[in-house]
């Protein structure tokens, strides 16, 4: 599987990324932000971070780089694309997601673990989860809250476009378990034709039991096996 | 030269925590305020060449990259620079 991770200036999570899909028996290649194609790749990973020091508002900058160009171009025509935090930000900056990330709600900067409920399963994303399943995956962001109109909002439940809420513990939808304020408690999205997930928390950091947890895991599994089936079906 | 003075703020749906902690720390103080909103503020020179479309362009500036229209308001005035 070819997997391309698009470094920004100021990406910091894209070695994490790396080292997971290389514990999960993968091998990416990183793509710098001035490369002008992901041609060949059945993946492109926008890691976290703060790409160009998330200067006017998160996203808005690395939007413009020339990759991005090529991404946008991947992604409509059916690439898959994974957005984790301020890769989350960069595609709804660029239209490729609804919405926006913006200051969480107490102002706080969050860096902790969050239980997350998997709303959807049949995606190449998250096959391999359980729907409802409650799952840990930790958070670290500021600017996290994800805010949307009322029709936007309304259409995204409507076609069923949120995989992952926040919860508490017990899987409950509530205030408890809503760490920065996000409508509808939504972690993540991803688009009407399903190639394009957005989420704020960082599965990448829990693909192993040394660091505390496996819950991530799963999501880069699920994306292989995706993979695997098209590579054997045509699919 | 011409300089636009641009302002983005957020819409008025849209909560500004920053806002609402600056209103709190004002009441605080015992100023009597309504509601505090915060922005941005951006100067934006020109050169004389672009003066003839420069309206239309600040209005795609601002579209483009200056504001996110998901979340944000934009307005600026154009004036002359010595």
């Amino acid at each position: 599987m070819n997997i391309g991770i698009v470094r920004f200036p100021g990406s910091n999570c894209e070695v994490d990324v790396w080292e997971a899909w290389k514990v999960l028996g993968q091998v990416p290649k990183m793509l710098w932000h001035q490369e002008t194609s992901v041609r060949g790749y059945d993946l492109i990973v926008l890691p976290g971070g703060f790409s160009y020091g998330d200067y006017l508002r998160t996203g808005a900058i690395a939007r413009f780089s020339p990759i991005m160009e090529d991404v946008i171009r991947f992604a409509k025509e059916g690439g898959m694309v994974l957005g984790i935090c301020n890769g989350f930000q960069i595609l709804t900056e660029c239209g490729l997601l609804p919405g926006a990330l913006l200051r969480n709600r107490d102002l706080h900067f969050l860096c902790q673990p969050q239980y997350l409920r998997a709303e959807r399963t049949d995606l190449a994303f998250t096959s391999l989860y359980q729907k409802g399943e409650v799952i840990q995956i930790p958070i670290n962001h500021g600017e996290g809250n994800y805010a949307i109109d009322d029709a936007g909002l309304k259409e995204l439940e409507e076609n069923g476009q949120v995989v992952f809420r926040y919860v508490d513990a017990s899987g409950e939808v509530n205030e408890a378990g809503n760490p920065n304020g996000s409508r509808h408690n939504i972690a993540g999205i991803v688009n009407r034709e399903g190639n394009v997930l957005g989420m704020m928390p960082h599965p990448e950091r829990v693909v192993e039991e040394i660091v505390g947890g496996t819950d991530g895991q799963r999501l880069f599994l699920s994306l292989v096996q995706a993979w695997e089936r098209r590579m054997q079906y045509g699919a | 030269m011409l300089k636009a003075k641009v302002t983005v703020t957020l819409k008025k749906s849209i909560l500004d925590p920053q806002g609402s902690a600056v209103e709190k720390a004002l009441k605080s103080m015992g100023y009597p305020v309504d509601e505090v909103r915060i922005g941005k503020y951006m100067e934006v020179t020109l050169p004389e060449a672009a003066r003839g479309n420069a309206t239309e362009m600040m209005h795609e500036i601002c579209r483009k990259l200056l504001s996110n229209p998901v979340i944000e308001d934009y307005r600026f005035e154009l004036e002359d620079k010595e």
